[in-house]
């Protein structure tokens, strides 16, 4: 009982009921029917394998977020270490004991799922980096000290993912970190130099590349250089996205992915089927919703008391923005193809349980936006 | 403590607010930017993609076109189709290929070489591509592959249309044939190339290849919709082609296969013209084969047959046959020499015959009768085909001034122009041709042989037909032609050849006391009925120089080796009442052509007359019925 009180601040139950942000729960819940429409369109209009389990996991990740609301945000804060080191552990399993799928070692076996450890830390070096930074204070932030304690918490699980290999989410665990030290007030010099140096070594960096990276980014400079092998997927993709039109083909009319000629339309090309089938209205509405979602989180963390909740809400909703548009811009040609899901919308248990966990943290400082942690 | 707490906390909020703002404005930049592109795509750009989108989906299939028919003047189809029974494969369609193609060699009791030919087919085509495993099936066949299908998942029985040639060898040269279009066809014509489908069947040879654009057709095209796979998801549209043209012919079928009656186990030629029209009523070369065996391709044994038959059935001896004219050029060596006023009908010469030669710049030119034909004017010298009087003439007139005559009336140049490419245009020489093709001088002797149409002067026998027609309606330009609707214009048609029409009339006579009149040649081929009653001129012409040796031992035509024999000719228009048709007959090796040649035109011309009536009611449409 004395647990409980202490957790629970001075908030009651249905106080917390109350407290709870509708308009990003209804939105989380429109993208996740757009996501199972989207799922049965790719199935070819029935349900199959993975509009079932898509549904299956939305709901049972869905209610987790939910349990997860009413968690004191404390609780979280003090998992902050735990549950990134766990993730690393898990990082380190997947090295050794992970399944192989397509050439890279991504998931480990639970028995009753398999689960991707890279997709989850997307979320955790967030929660982590928040609460080193929590208690910081501002004259430090930009100390060496702190700096290599950061830029060790970034590159340790960035690796493991490296060699899986996997760089898509690598790079994308990467950005989550550099979001937070970036909100954390790290100076903007750093920033600077590093852009500056990343973009003179890129030729040093794209000689480490495997062949099929650096084919990657030649054909994304030029599509057209081998349109029935590596230039395949993006064209096909930007052929779906721009045979959409205005209105769209309509529900389940979508050509392109219905005859099978978009690759990986279940994960990530899922965008170029929603946009073939409900085009330019359609995207727009789409990134509507999510612009309201990331607003809703990003207002969440400002009206939250706790430093630690502002730092998580602005990073978690920044990170989600950044994968939505790297994912889009992936599809749409704009960027290389890199291995990045669109949240919610993708399928993918991982993906998923990691995005909701983010949510149910968010949700959690939104319920307790009063409690300040010391 | 607390106030630097306070202070340091608030630090800390106020550089994350900023920082919060300053990428909320980069955030906002960013989603224009993406809603941007999405604008770009798809709907500035929409008509591009959506065009992408159904190349990708939609995939053509083109069926082979239904080729056009030949007709003869009557309406007869003589090229046309039939229903093939066809069996025919999509690889892609089919889920174990081995069993099923396995399976089809047993039904059809496929031949080892067959069969490896079929699977090396197989996988020279895509997938999605139509595999021919068997393009002419007998009924049997067919009926016990469709008893199977159950068993033949992906096998389709097809009833394709296909080229027929009902009259087989009658019209072989005039037609010439269908077979599977090679590369060479795809590389040289490009209708070809654009509605090419595996089987398609294009023309060869003669009509069939002249006419092709015509004939050809338009693909039927089926539209699917396929998958990435490409996989047949659906039919979209079939849209039916059109099918070739059909082309008309002047040729009388009854006539044609006469003349290959005439022909049978003979070397040679028959060409038969309407002269007013220059219409070819028939034009046949023998041997022939049957075209209809190459429409499905030829066997190996049965195409050696055709190849090294001596008597040469690939040759169309009627247009690309060069013969020396031998003494069928007579009436033009005449015509000529009266044109250039050098004789006078009644210019007389001695022959002496071969015993007693005419010596001439040291050489000896013999007339083909022992005993000479004595004195001779020009009529008894052209009735009695006698040599030693055009010696003379050829002499007095000179090879040019005959050149001249001789090209006025079609010699030396293609009858057709360029509807048969196997044309061969002879050759009529003279003094200029020899300084520029052999670098020598002509010689007067050369002049003197080109006289009995000996020596280089070459000449088909269409040539020698057109030049007889021309000589039949008064010396009047005419155009062969062998398309019935042939609508072509030209502007010399029917201009007079002559100087003089008394000299045309002069050698028609000369033609008919040949064949009508007691010691002509041709006496003994005549018919006596006024109604069929024809003229012409025999013609005999070597194939090598006869020797003093030959002329002792006198040999008979069976004597002497097939290769030496002569060439028997004869050219001929009738009716002499009033001229409608000319011929020209040459047998290769035949021997002599008052013998050999002229008893072909006799049975010709009693069939050419009758049915120039059927000919003419036809034309008025009494027969229309029919």
């Amino acid at each position: 009982m004395y647990q409980y009180r202490r957790f629970n601040n001075k908030n009651s139950f249905f106080q917390k009921f109350g407290n709870l942000d509708y308009i990003l729960l209804s939105c989380l819940l429109i993208l996740g029917f757009i996501s199972l429409a989207t799922m049965y369109s790719t199935d070819g209009g029935e349900v199959l394998f993975h509009t079932r389990s898509h549904f299956i996991k939305f709901v049972v990740f869905f209610s987790m977020m939910l349990v997860i609301s009413f968690i004191n945000i404390k609780f979280w804060f003090s998992l902050g270490y735990l549950s990134y080191a766990v993730i690393l552990g898990m990082l380190i399993w997947t090295i050794n004991f992970g399944i192989t799928a397509s050439g890279s070692k991504r998931w480990i076996d639970l028995y009753f799922l398999n689960i991707q450890p890279s997709e989850l830390m997307k979320i955790f070096i967030i929660l982590c980096l928040a609460k080193y930074f929590h208690r910081m204070k501002a004259q430090h932030v930009n100390s060496f000290y702190s700096l290599c304690f950061s830029l060790i918490i970034i590159f340790v699980p960035m690796s493991l993912v490296i060699i899986q290999p996997d760089l898509g989410t690598s790079l994308l665990i990467a950005i989550s970190g550099i979001v937070v030290l970036w909100f954390a007030g790290l100076n903007h010099k750093y920033f600077f130099y590093s852009c500056l140096l990343s973009i003179i070594s890129l030729p040093i960096i794209i000689s480490f590349l495997k062949p099929y990276q650096k084919l990657r980014v030649l054909t994304f400079l030029n599509p057209d250089r081998d349109p029935l092998g590596a230039g395949y997927q993006i064209i096909q993709s930007k052929i779906a996205v721009g045979s959409g039109g205005f209105t769209g083909k309509g529900f389940l009319k979508g050509t392109q992915s219905y005859l099978e000629f978009l690759p990986e339309k279940h994960t990530d090309f899922i965008f170029t089927l929603f946009s073939e089938e409900f085009g330019f209205i359609g995207s727009v509405l789409l990134l509507l919703i999510y612009s309201i979602i990331i607003y809703r989180v990003i207002r969440i963390g400002a009206l939250s008391r706790s430093y630690f909740a502002k730092l998580f809400c602005y990073s978690f909703g920044t990170s989600i923005f950044i994968y939505v548009v790297i994912n889009m811009s992936m599809v749409l040609g704009l960027l290389p193809i890199v291995g990045s899901p669109l949240p919610i919308m993708s399928y993918g248990g991982s993906s998923m349980l990691a995005t909701m966990i983010g949510f149910g943290i968010v949700m959690s400082a939104k319920t307790h936006s009063q409690q300040s942690i010391a | 403590m607390i106030n630097i707490n306070i202070s340091d906390s608030a630090t800390k909020l106020n550089s994350l607010n900023r920082r919060m703002f300053i990428l909320a404005t980069a955030k906002i930049i960013i989603l224009g930017g993406i809603v941007s592109r999405l604008f770009f795509l798809q709907v500035k750009e929409n008509k591009k993609y959506l065009t992408l989108s159904d190349k990708n989906r939609i995939r053509e299939w083109k069926l082979p076109p239904v080729r056009g028919e030949f007709q003869d003047y009557f309406g007869n189809t003589i090229a046309g189709n039939f229903e093939a029974y066809q069996l025919h494969i999509i690889p892609e369609e089919v889920e174990d290929f081995r069993y099923v193609i396995y399976r089809v060699k047993e039904l059809l009791e496929l031949s080892e070489k067959q069969f490896k030919k079929i699977v090396k087919k197989k996988n020279e085509i895509k997938p999605w591509e139509t595999l021919i495993v068997a393009d002419n099936l007998s009924w049997e066949k067919f009926s016990k592959i469709n008893n199977h299908l159950y068993d033949l998942n992906g096998v389709k029985p097809v009833i394709s249309i296909s080229r027929d040639y009902p009259y087989k060898e009658n019209f072989t040269h005039v037609l010439g044939y269908v077979s599977q279009a090679n590369e060479n066809d795809l590389l040289t014509n490009e209708n070809i190339k654009e509605k090419f489908v595996p089987g398609l069947k294009v023309g060869k040879t003669g009509l069939e290849k002249s006419f092709e654009q015509k004939l050809i057709g338009s693909n039927s095209v089926e539209r699917y919709e396929v998958n990435a796979y490409g996989r047949r998801i659906s039919q979209l549209a079939f849209q039916k082609g059109d099918k070739g043209e059909t082309i008309k012919l002047t040729i009388d079928t009854k006539i044609q296969e006469l003349t290959n009656e005439l022909l049978k186990e003979k070397a040679g030629s028959i060409c038969v013209m309407d002269i007013y029209t220059g219409a070819i009523i028939a034009m046949h070369s023998s041997p022939s084969f049957d075209p209809n065996s190459f429409v499905f391709g030829i066997s190996q044994d049965e195409w050696q047959l055709i190849r090294n038959n001596p008597m040469k059935p690939l040759v169309n001896k009627s247009l690309s046959g060069n013969y020396s004219p031998g003494s069928t050029i007579k009436p033009l060596v005449a015509l000529s020499a009266l044109e250039n006023e050098i004789i006078r009908p009644d210019f007389t010469v001695q022959c002496k015959g071969h015993k007693n030669p005419l010596e001439l710049y040291g050489q000896t030119y013999h007339c083909w009768k022992k005993e000479g034909h004595g004195f001779v004017n020009l009529r008894e010298a052209m009735k009695q085909s006698c040599d030693t009087y055009f010696y003379e003439v050829a002499r007095r007139l000179g090879v040019d001034r005959l050149s001249v005559t001789a090209k006025k009336f079609g010699l030396g140049q293609k009858v057709f122009k360029d509807i048969f490419d196997n044309e061969k245009k002879g050759l009529v020489p003279n003094t200029e041709w020899k300084k520029n093709a052999l670098g020598r001088n002509w010689v007067l002797g050369e002049t003197i042989i080109t006289g009995i149409g000996q020596g280089f002067i070459q000449t088909t026998p269409i040539q020698l037909c057109l030049m007889t027609a021309q000589i039949a309606n008064g010396g009047y330009k005419v155009y062969p032609k062998i398309v019935a609707n042939d609508k072509k214009l030209y502007a010399d048609k029917f201009t007079p050849l002559f100087k003089n029409s008394r000299n045309i009339k002069i050698i028609q006579d000369a033609m008919f006391s040949s064949t009508n009149e007691v010691r002509g040649t041709s006496y003994r081929s005549r018919l006596d009925d006024p109604k069929y009653r024809f003229a012409g001129k025999t013609g005999t012409s070597q194939v090598k120089k006869i020797t003093e040796r030959d002329r002792e031992l006198d040999l008979k035509t069976f004597q002497i080796p097939y290769e030496e024999r002569d060439h028997a000719l004869y050219v001929a228009f009738g009716p002499y009442k009033s001229p409608r048709y000319a011929l020209s007959i040459i047998i290769e090796h035949g021997g002599s052509g008052g013998t050999v040649a002229a008893p072909l035109a006799k049975e010709l011309f009693k069939m050419i007359v009758d049915r120039h009536e059927i000919r003419k009611n036809y034309d008025n449409k009494k027969y229309l019925d029919i």
